[in-house]
């Protein structure tokens, strides 16, 4: 039963992200993300992780989807335009780390396959339990969570700067009507 | 797992459905009938006694309508927000726990345990360790659906009313958050039916109202917008958008996206009575399980208090619609600023006070029940500060007078051959 949904959920994730790609509306594309985002939601549900399941519904298919969705919607970006990559080497090195993340995720599942503990397995045995898990998170792993907690501060801060610095530059408009 | 145990899951989950249906179909008589006294007018009253067959005939005509894709819409993401949008609003239900029906060795104080152990309530589908998170996970997808709509049905007022939803829905999520993670720091769970027990005043708890004034009166406000509920509905606005994100949709997927809103609606005036007014709990609810238990025994004694604590969920449940359309009836509609103004600089300050609060005065003052009354003190002082500052800018008089008016009363022919010069001069 459990090795059957999870070939089906791995099946449908699958998908999503494949169609995700190569869809020529960026809604849609959004959309096939939301299914790949739900299907992994339920491989956490399967892992019998229900606190990672709501997590992954919240931020990723609730806060972070939603605002892609409202930017193509309200830019109007729907259709992908076929325009010649600005920088020369983005593609040889997307290429690269995308090699290099697959050799990543190929060490780590024959890892798992030779039977080792995962790094950080003591939070393994409490991941249905989030009491646990934040206890976890606010004691011995309390240095990445906040390292974490800062990267995102210094992303916000980083656009508001970049916010201003462009409405600054830009010649001064008449305020608009109020 | 058995089969009997899946059996009784589904007829759980098929209840529930119906009954949440059920209760959309009256809720929009209920709002119809109540709008209409509240407005001094009579409502629908002609279709069966005190027009109690209406939601029916309703139902009946949205059948009937023409089924129409309008030609330049999206067809699979036109087709498939209708189903987005109620699917949130259904699912939310599964958490809540309506009431404690223990059918697990008919023990009624079951219900009244910490830990739950030996309870097999059928009154909730699942008692989840994370069941709060549940809650605002299905929430935050719920935008989809109006988004999606607003889009796919490509129409500019659609989509203004689709922009529109995103952007109030997630402003208000992060102050609807905020209020109920001051709810989670009071009980110390983010298991429903733990929040529940722990409002029990036998439990040296007390309903959550008293320590969470303050983030009721957020949760309220936050979750009206969250469900875009008057007077927060701009995006289905009807002078400015001729309808809002619904205005393509016609037929059944029209009828789709008004039950979504207004079982959302019955959803979150439930949660607010799980959080905030002891869920089923009522005093002498135990007293009752135990007189009913020695007479006429287990069974009896529990599925009486099954009934008794459905009613009393019910009841407060429907004490809160009242209220919602009481507001519908009294409030008009925001203007978009002044929504995102509410929401970011005053919501979202208040809520991350209020988790300031809570965390600092449960660590100070030892005793749960004084926390609470200290707690209730600082949300009211705080209330009346943030109610003090009058925030709203003084009306903008664009009408540009033409002379000035004479103010005698005798001076009417006088003003109105002033009016006509300078019209003239125009």
């Amino acid at each position: 039963m459990d090795v059957l949904l999870f070939f089906v959920t791995a099946a449908v994730a699958l998908v999503g992200a494949i169609a995700m790609l190569v869809s020529r509306n960026a809604v849609h594309s959004a959309l096939f993300l939301l299914l790949n985002f739900g299907a992994m939601a339920v491989l956490y549900l399967l892992l019998q992780s229900p606190f990672l399941f709501t997590i992954q519904l919240t931020v990723y298919a609730g806060a972070i989807m939603v605002l892609f969705l409202f930017v193509v919607m309200l830019l109007g970006a729907e259709q992908v335009e076929d325009t010649p990559d600005r920088i020369a080497w983005q593609r040889p090195l997307g290429i690269l780390l995308g090699v290099g993340l697959l050799g990543v995720a190929a060490a780590a599942s024959l890892r798992g396959a030779a039977g080792q503990p995962a790094p950080g397995g003591e939070a393994a045995a409490s991941f249905g339990n989030p009491a646990e898990l934040g206890a976890l998170l606010f004691t011995r792993y309390l240095l990445p969570f906040e390292i974490t907690g800062v990267i995102l501060l210094v992303a916000v801060v980083g656009v508001v700067v970049l916010n201003q610095r462009g409405r600054q530059q830009a010649p001064a408009k008449p305020p608009a009507g109020d | 797992m058995s089969w009997a145990d899946i059996l009784i899951l589904v007829v759980q989950c098929f209840v529930i459905t119906l009954a949440v249906t059920t209760g959309f179909a009256y809720l929009t008589l209920f709002e119809r009938r109540v709008l209409a006294r509240l407005q001094n007018r009579v409502g629908p009253n002609r279709a069966g006694p005190g027009g109690f067959l209406q939601p029916a005939a309703d139902a009946v005509k949205l059948f009937f309508k023409e089924d129409i894709v309008p030609a330049m819409a999206d067809k699979p993401v036109y087709l498939l927000a209708p189903a987005m949008a109620v699917i949130p609003a259904l699912i939310i239900w599964a958490v809540i726990p309506f009431g404690c029906l223990n059918i697990a060795n008919w023990d009624y104080r079951a219900c009244f345990s910490a830990s739950g152990e030996g309870l097999r309530n059928i009154l909730q589908i699942a008692d989840i360790n994370v069941g709060v998170l549940y809650i605002l996970a299905v929430t935050s997808i719920g935008v989809y659906g109006i988004t999606l709509a607003g889009w796919a049905s490509n129409n500019k007022y659609s989509m203004l009313g689709g922009i529109r939803s995103s952007a109030q829905l997630i402003s208000y999520e992060l102050a609807l958050g905020c209020a109920v993670l001051s709810v989670v720091m009071t009980y110390g769970t983010l298991s429903t039916r733990e929040i529940v027990y722990l409002q029990g005043w036998s439990n040296g708890g007390i309903w959550g109202i008293v320590p969470q004034l303050l983030g009721f009166v957020l949760f309220m406000i936050a979750s009206t917008a969250e469900v875009v509920r008057a007077p927060f509905d701009l995006v289905e606005a009807e002078q400015e958008l001729a309808g809002g994100y619904n205005t393509e949709y016609g037929s059944m997927k029209f009828a789709l996206f008004f039950m979504a809103e207004y079982i959302k609606l019955i959803a979150v005036s439930a949660i607010a009575v799980t959080f905030f007014f002891g869920g089923w709990r009522f005093p002498g609810l135990e007293t009752l399980g135990r007189g009913m238990t020695e007479l006429a025994g287990p069974v009896v004694g529990s599925i009486v208090m099954g009934i008794v604590s459905l009613g009393s969920f019910l009841l407060k449940v429907v004490i809160f619609l009242f209220i919602s359309v009481w507001v519908r009836a009294s409030w008009p509609r925001l203007r978009y600023d002044r929504l995102m103004d509410l929401g970011w600089k005053w919501l979202l300050p208040l809520g991350l006070l209020n988790i300031l609060y809570t965390a600092v005065v449960y660590v100070l003052v030892p005793s749960q029940r004084l926390a609470a009354f200290v707690l209730l003190g600082l949300g009211l002082i705080t209330l009346a500060i943030a109610g003090s500052f009058s925030s709203a800018p003084r009306p903008v008089d664009n009408v540009t007078y033409v002379k000035e008016v004479v103010r005698s009363s005798t001076g009417r022919e006088e003003r109105d051959h002033e009016l006509r010069e300078s019209a003239k001069g125009i």
